[in-house]
């Protein structure tokens, strides 16, 4: 339980470090990664072999809040701190000036800490309204970092945000005064007293993270957002802060509320979750902007997440397929995590070289910057599914979970949805090998950038090629529901 | 209270809350807004819960009323006011309905509660652990300490993102415009008159906040009004925002609290304090929050820096 807390408390700590360290506060980050990420190692092993948690300040529940990490919450925590730590890197190219204080050097550390603080915040713990206060932390910073781009797209971002804050807190309350704790495991012991009143606080709770997470159809804040942020904040936003109110989402569901999931709602997420797939997929296929494909295949992908209800949470009968579904969810967040931040460093550098946004722009970009094209190349190959990646692990697992539970529509849109990937990544790739040109390039900030996005696709490549341990490990301490359907657990 | 104070009472809650929406002019709402914080915490105090009470009123209705009338100013002096912005009536239509079912769900669910007793019973019964007589103090800085330890971060991150708007070649510099008062007019007069009393008011609630209503949040906000007041008094203008005294003060409380968090996870227990020290060490932890909330809420009312360094 000291672990789990150390990994919200230290980036806490980098975050009141950098508030004084003044034009010394870039420095931090070389502490803080390797710190963080090793963190996160230590953690997957102790969960590797049973979950860990307890009781903060040694007060049980329902008095006190309870923080404890399951296999997920070890493999998000360990791809979000190797995605934290790599992005935070790169970002010394645009905020890391020691000579004298500026806007962007001074307020980019502490937002960036406090938003990973968050992440881990949500990731470990087990309470409502703890979680509610780490996602406040974590829409301050995102929409605060996303104000570094655009201040209209921030400014919608920061509408969106504080409704859904609003709605999940007001579903909070009527669940508190419905079952008098927080805690979700106490929660789905006594949630049948009050089943209606929880029921509507429930449909609150979603309809807020839903908006959080931009699931379609209420992901029209992201695209903007997204694409016309700074390349680190762009990684850090699509790939950390919209999987945070997914995980909570997924809490509620499978941990707090299991025995109160009816059929309808499990296929109203899976319908979602498709419709997110195809849709953001079609859109993504039409954008001229390099960051705004990128940026709408992140609306697609996190629709693959919710697959997750229908393909681990249906089905009639038990379903020995839904470990691999819960798997096959972590395994996506993962990889998408790491794949999506490195396309957005990786197009951030080549917009900056070729100093055009647009498609055309890329045009012979792969024999100016090979190493930036290999690194956006294997991040391509994650998201569109194929082998060796993290993502053809998670599309794999998928596909075999769908067909194996007779769910067969939802294996075509998953199929359709790795075309439609590799249609819409394939474009730029082919603009980056066009022509026999070698176009001149504006000098990148540092000859090591195109680094971070190389190491965070060798990360997604790993995923898929050493898938063992991982899934192990997201397989462990899985929740009685992922693994049984929701509607198997007794409550 | 009796019925009739409540019912008349919730009667002026919902038309001051329906004149602060439906108000045709800006600043009229705002000022419907900050009344209506204020009947809200009268509210607070009929339930008997008035660290609630106090909390609305300094947060609610004061720090946020300020913000509001600000970025009522702001909009006028950059035009934004004259911009008319009507919905048509179908988008209207379909918002009432959409409220009014909203509403409607929300009532039902209410309705439909069992009626849990909550935690009163097991704050009670651990309370002695912690000697404090305030039961909220003891939830906000012991039983629910990581609550309470996010949010005073979340209050630093919302400085920093304040600061983050702070335009080029400003960095640094100093918030808002200069105040100037004459002498002998009321502004003046307010300015050397109402800080000590504030002074006295923050003191007594932090003191208070161990056992009675009261504590680091409601009197960080009255040492926060105090600060705005003598600034627009005109007596001391708005710090530097480089000054590093200023940066210590605001993360001092933070800092305090999550060095003592952390001291508690390294000798075995995070959040935990040493048996028989709680009260000692909350209290120390009450009290360099005071000065950093206070610093932390100024100087978001305050704003990014507009005159250079």
């Amino acid at each position: 339980m000291n672990l789990l807390f150390a990994l919200v408390a230290l980036p806490l700590l980098f975050m009141l470090a950098s508030l004084v360290a003044g034009r010394h506060g870039p420095r931090l980050i070389w502490l803080a990664a390797p710190l963080m990420t090793g963190l996160a190692v230590w953690l997957a092993m102790v969960v590797h072999t049973a979950p860990e948690g307890g009781a903060l300040g040694g007060w049980p529940v329902p008095l006190g809040i309870m923080l404890e990490a399951d296999g997920l919450a070890a493999a998000l925590m360990m791809a979000s701190a190797i995605t934290a730590a790599i992005t935070g890197l790169f970002a010394l190219g645009s905020y890391g000036t020691t000579r004298a204080e500026t806007t962007g050097s001074y307020t980019f550390w502490p937002l960036f800490y406090g938003l990973w603080a968050a992440v881990n915040a949500v990731l470990v713990s087990r309470d409502l309204f703890n979680l509610y206060v780490a996602i406040e932390l974590l829409s301050i910073c995102a929409v605060a970092l996303a104000a570094f781009g655009s201040r209209k797209a921030a400014m919608d971002y920061l509408m969106i945000a504080l409704a859904g804050s609003l709605a999940y807190l007001l579903g909070v309350v009527l669940i508190f005064a419905a079952v008098g704790t927080l805690d979700l495991s106490l929660i789905a012991e006594r949630a049948p007293e009050a089943r209606t009143s929880i029921l509507i606080g429930a449909a609150l709770i979603s309809a807020g993270l839903i908006a959080k997470t931009a699931l379609f159809p209420l992901h029209g804040w992201l695209p903007p957002a997204h694409g016309a942020a700074p390349p680190a904040v762009s990684a850090l936003l699509s790939a950390l802060v919209v999987k945070a109110s997914f995980v909570i989402l997924l809490r509620v569901w499978f941990e707090a509320l299991p025995g109160l999931t009816e059929q309808a709602i499990i296929t109203g997420f899976g319908m979602l979750g498709a419709a997110a797939i195809l849709y953001g997929s079609a859109l993504a296929l039409r954008q001229e902007g390099l960051k705004a494909l990128i940026a709408y295949s992140t609306v697609a992908q996190l629709g693959y997440l919710f697959l997750v209800f229908p393909l681990a949470g249906g089905g009639e009968t038990i379903t020995p397929w839904a470990a691999g579904a819960w798997g096959a969810m972590g395994f996506h967040a993962s990889a998408h995590m790491l794949a999506k931040a490195g396309l957005f460093l990786a197009a951030g550098l080549m917009i900056h070289a070729s100093g055009n946004g647009r498609m055309d722009g890329l045009t012979g970009l792969a024999r100016a910057m090979p190493v930036t094209t290999l690194a956006f190349a294997l991040c391509a190959v994650s998201l569109m599914g194929l082998p060796p990646s993290g993502g053809f692990m998670a599309k794999y697992l998928m596909l075999i979970a769908s067909l194996a539970s007779g769910q067969w529509p939802y294996a075509l849109v998953i199929l359709a949805g790795g075309l439609m990937a590799a249609a819409y990544l394939f474009r730029p790739l082919a603009r980056m090998f066009a022509g026999n040109e070698t176009p001149a390039i504006t000098p990148l900030a540092h000859r090591w950038l195109p680094l971070a996005p190389l190491a965070l696709a060798i990360a997604a490549m790993a995923l898929g090629l050493l898938s063992a341990a991982p899934y192990e490990l997201m397989a462990s301490g899985l929740p009685e529901a992922g693994e049984a359907g929701l509607e198997e657990v007794e409550p | 209270m009796s019925l009739a104070f409540d019912l008349a009472l919730c009667a002026l809650i919902l038309g001051a809350a329906g004149l602060a929406v439906a108000g045709r002019n800006l600043f009229g709402s705002v000022v419907f807004y900050i009344v209506y914080g204020v009947l809200i915490a009268l509210a607070w105090v009929s339930l008997g819960a008035a660290d609630v009470a106090l909390a609305e009123a300094a947060i609610g209705a004061g720090v946020t009323g300020v913000l509001l009338i600000g970025a009522w100013q702001g909009m006028k002096d950059a035009g934004g006011l004259e911009a008319e912005i009507t919905q048509s009536l179908p988008v209207r239509v379909l918002a009432g309905l959409g409220a009014a079912a909203l509403g409607g769900l929300i009532g039902f669910a209410i309705l439909s509660l069992p009626g849990h007793e909550g935690l009163t019973g097991p704050v009670a019964e651990n309370q002695p652990a912690v000697n404090l007589g305030n039961p909220v103090t003891a939830v906000l800085l012991s039983f629910r300490a990581y609550d309470t330890l996010l949010e005073t971060l979340v209050l630093s991150a919302a400085l920093a993102a304040v600061w983050s708007l702070t335009p080029a070649g400003l960095w640094g510099g100093i918030p808002g415009p200069k105040h100037t008062t004459r002498p002998d007019g009321v502004m003046a007069s307010f300015g050397r008159l109402l800080p000590p009393l504030g002074l006295l008011v923050a003191v007594y609630l932090v003191w208070a906040g161990a056992d009675q209503p009261g504590g680091a949040f409601q009197a960080g906000t009255v040492l926060a009004a105090v600060w705005i007041l003598i600034v627009l008094a005109g007596l001391r203008d708005e710090p530097r925002l480089s000054s590093l005294t200023l940066r210590v003060i605001v993360i001092a409380g933070p800092l305090v609290f999550l060095g003592a968090a952390l001291a508690g996870a390294l000798s075995g227990l995070a959040l935990g304090y040493p048996e028989g020290h709680a009260r000692t060490l909350i209290l120390i932890i009450e009290y360099a929050l005071t000065l950093s909330i206070a610093a932390t809420l100024a100087l978001l009312i305050a704003g990014p820096a507009r005159r250079a360094p």
